[in-house]
């Protein structure tokens, strides 16, 4: 398998472990602080769509303007939530953080959950995903759906914009449907990243985990994979490139991060992790990390100390940040608009 | 000048983010971006340094149309209100965060929950301007679809808010939170609630609807009026017939601000306020915007006339309808009625017309007078306080901030610092009683 060529992407959850967010602004201002020392690419925090907690997406656009370069990625669920919504939230996250918004898409499967808002029965997780991979594209067509540059602000003619720039999306879904354009200008990463998790916290099998999977190769810019040991990892990663080549993308646009819990409970666990990661990305078993500490408290100051520092030596991980976007940070280009009149294929 | 007495109560003011109408100047030098994070940001800091109340968000869920087009003449496209505030928190201390959220295309829950979201990561400044939407236009975006008629609208919305205040009630305080067990014409909620009860008890509920289901609404429900009644005589009319209502409800007359929302322009002398009044009115009313908004209420295409000739003698259509995502002309014969008397009285063109019959400015003048006339105002009655609604963003709110709100402050109607916390405080409102455990 070749081995990727850009130095190895690092993600950090921000959630503890089986604990629900905490209405605390300044505990995960520090930690996304943290996490921008140790110039890390994003931080996740999980949601679901009860809580129990304060939304996610609420929270990072609260640390956004606190920090300056790492990468905010709330999970969002579309399950009983409007898609609508969903896109312009999220492209609001983009603009108050200047580029740095991703999301983690999710879906509810519970009965408490649908009992939340009584519009539908619960569905289990082969039904629900399918509709989670047409809210993503929803959401990257209302993304989409303002040009850049159709702000012209011409004097001579009165016209705020160019309306010719300005497209409905006419999305019509299993369960819903979105006419667009969107409320919102392009955002400035074009499109914020969007995240899949595609093996899930429960790993069952079945249908549901395989329409998780597809919704990662179809629609994810990144990927999370849970695996104990590099060669899962790895072979996770190449089926899932296969997919997304089988999708028509180009599996180079389909980052893979081996999804690891982390416990450092001393600096030498934290120097351990290094080279832990080290030794797997040579292997080519990832794209990159996404670490879940199990305190992130505690887990994050060490790695920032003891892990960070190889990994810089190394040449595994910048030094400082180049970029101002999430989307730079990762090494995934800005995306043209699929209603630009410039083809994809010129970029 | 005499002095005058001190007043009875002091003026509660709020900021209005420059909005999605001809209001906002967008070709002006000195208009910035409408979208970048910097602009909130100057707008909101502008305001706290001012003390103001708070900062006040529109939604847009669907961009308007005219002519079956994109209306392309006004400033259009806005961040999503919420999740612009959660940022804003982290840039001001004091300030109240106000979104209008529609209820007509949320459910409760998480409505509620992002709501409680924003009053504790903000420490107790989070209001709702709670909005309701007919049209089948904008439910073109959304799962629910559909048409509500006007009275369903508000018995919707009304359930909406009660079922939020179940859930904000509920969260635990101390003890376990309480199951939410909501079952209504338009809403099944069951569950635990999401967070611990919040820092205001429930986020601030301001109203903005002013038809009689709209009054009935905020007498029963609000905290906040957000009026459009402007004038002396108006907003002394409006405050009273909302007042009144308050009874019915077992409220008290002060349990509920009324805040007009009001345009300033200032001037070193009487002559330079109106001289700079008028100047904003022409950047307001392009030719295009005139004839534009002479099409709204004619009904039917006018583009062959020219915005700087006469007004059409045709007749409007009652039956047209050239704009969507619009509020409609109740009386458009009346209004083109009224147009062409002015018109024909002073001579004017179209553009005239349109610049001298809509929207001037509530306040012209010196910072002296002008803080001497929104004293007077809420001295007699008609507000408790305004909304500010500036032309220019992100300067828009600057002069006031410095010349108009020390003027008040000396005058006594205005603080000179925030006595509390959260915006319930700034505006003397109880903090929500927590009804009693029923189990």
């Amino acid at each position: 398998m070749p081995a990727p060529h850009h130095p190895p992407r690092l993600a950090v959850a921000l959630d503890a472990p089986r604990h629900p967010l905490r209405p605390d602004a300044a505990h995960y201002t520090a930690l996304a602080r943290l996490a921008e020392r140790g110039t890390l690419d994003f931080v996740t925090l999980g949601d679901r769509f009860g809580g129990p907690g304060p939304d996610a997406l609420g929270l990072l656009a609260r640390i956004a303007p606190a920090t300056e370069r790492i990468g905010l990625v709330p999970a969002v669920t579309t399950t009983h939530t409007e898609p609508f919504h969903v896109s312009t939230a999220l492209a609001t996250l983009d603009w108050v953080s200047r580029g740095r918004a991703g999301w983690t898409v999710e879906v509810s499967t519970t009965a408490a959950e649908a009992a939340l808002t009584g519009r539908r029965p619960a569905a289990p997780p082969a039904e629900v995903w399918p509709e989670a991979g047409e809210v993503a594209d929803a959401a990257g067509r209302l993304w989409d759906s303002w040009e850049d540059g159709a702000e012209i602000r011409d004097r001579a003619t009165g016209r705020f914009v160019d309306r010719d720039k300005l497209h409905p999306i006419d999305f019509t879904g299993r369960t819903f449907a979105v006419r667009g354009p969107s409320i919102v200008p392009r955002p400035p990463q074009g499109r914020p990243v969007t995240v899949v998790d595609a093996t899930g916290a429960e790993s069952t099998g079945g249908p549901g985990e395989r329409a998780r999977r597809e919704v990662a190769a179809a629609r994810a810019d990144v990927a999370l994979v849970r695996a104990e040991d590099p060669q899962t990892a790895g072979a996770a990663r190449a089926a899932l490139r296969d997919r997304a080549r089988a999708h028509g993308r180009d599996p180079g646009r389909l980052l893979v991060l081996a999804s690891l819990p982390v416990e450092l409970e001393s600096p030498a666990d934290a120097a351990g992790l290094a080279d832990l990661l080290t030794d797997w990305y040579a292997q080519g078993a990832a794209d990159g990390f996404h670490l879940r500490p199990a305190d992130p408290v505690r887990d994050l100051a060490r790695l920032v100390e003891g892990t960070v520092p190889p990994l810089r030596e190394r040449g595994l991980l910048r030094r400082s940040y180049e970029g101002t976007t999430l989307r730079a940070h990762l090494g995934l280009p800005r995306p043209a608009g699929i209603y630009a009149a410039t083809p994809e294929a010129a970029r | 000048m005499s002095p005058e007495p001190r007043p009875r109560r002091q003026l509660h003011l709020a900021a209005h983010f420059p909005g999605v109408n001809n209001t906002t100047v967008w070709d002006d030098p000195r208009s910035g971006s409408q979208i970048d994070f910097a602009s909130f940001t100057h707008l909101a800091r502008t305001a706290e340094r001012g003390l103001f109340d708070f900062f006040f968000l529109a939604e847009g869920l669907r961009l308007r149309e005219h002519k079956g087009r994109i209306h392309d003449l006004d400033v259009l496209g806005r961040p999503e209100s919420v999740t612009v505030l959660n940022a804003l928190a982290a840039v001001t201390d004091r300030l109240g965060l106000a979104a209008t959220v529609s209820a007509t295309f949320n459910e409760p829950y998480e409505l509620a929950r992002r709501l409680a979201t924003l009053d504790h990561l903000s420490g107790g400044r989070a209001a709702w301007n709670v909005v309701t939407t007919s049209d089948a236009f904008t439910g073109e975006n959304f799962r629910r679809g559909g048409f509500l008629d006007h009275a369903d609208r508000y018995t919707r919305a009304a359930e909406f808010l009660a079922t939020a205040r179940e859930l904000w009630d509920a969260g635990p305080e101390g003890g376990p939170p309480r199951r939410v067990d909501h079952r209504g014409p338009h809403f099944t909620v069951r569950g635990e609630p999401p967070l611990p009860r919040s820092p205001q008890g429930h986020p601030v509920v301001i109203q903005a609807g002013d038809s009689p289901e709209g009054r009935e609404f905020a007498a029963s429900a609000a905290d906040v009026v957000f009026t459009r009644h402007g004038t002396l005589e108006a907003g002394q009319a409006f405050s009273a017939d909302v007042k009144r209502r308050l009874a019915a409800y077992g409220r008290r007359p002060d349990a509920l601000r009324i805040m007009p929302g009001v345009t300033v322009v200032l001037g070193d002398t009487p002559a330079e306020a109106q001289e700079h009044a008028a100047e904003i009115r022409r950047q307001q009313v392009s030719p295009q915007t005139a004839l534009l908004t002479l099409e709204q209420v004619w009904g039917v295409d006018l583009s062959s006339y020219d915005p700087d000739g006469p007004l059409p003698d045709i007749d409007p259509d009652p039956h047209g309808e050239l704009a969507r995502g619009r509020v409609r002309i109740a009386d458009p014969q009346a209004v083109a009625d009224r147009w062409r008397a002015v018109s024909r009285a002073k001579g004017l063109s179209i553009r005239e017309t349109v610049i001298e019959t809509t929207g001037r400015q509530s306040f012209i003048g010196t910072p002296e007078s002008v803080a001497r006339e929104m004293t007077a105002f809420a001295a007699a009655g008609a507000a408790d306080g305004f909304i500010l609604v500036p032309h220019l963003t992100p300067g828009g709110l600057d002069p006031f901030v410095a010349r108009v709100v020390p003027l008040l402050q000396e005058r006594g109607a205005f603080r000179t610092e925030y006595a509390g916390t959260t915006l319930r405080s700034h505006l003397g409102l109880p903090d929500p009683v927590r009804p009693a455990r029923k189990d």
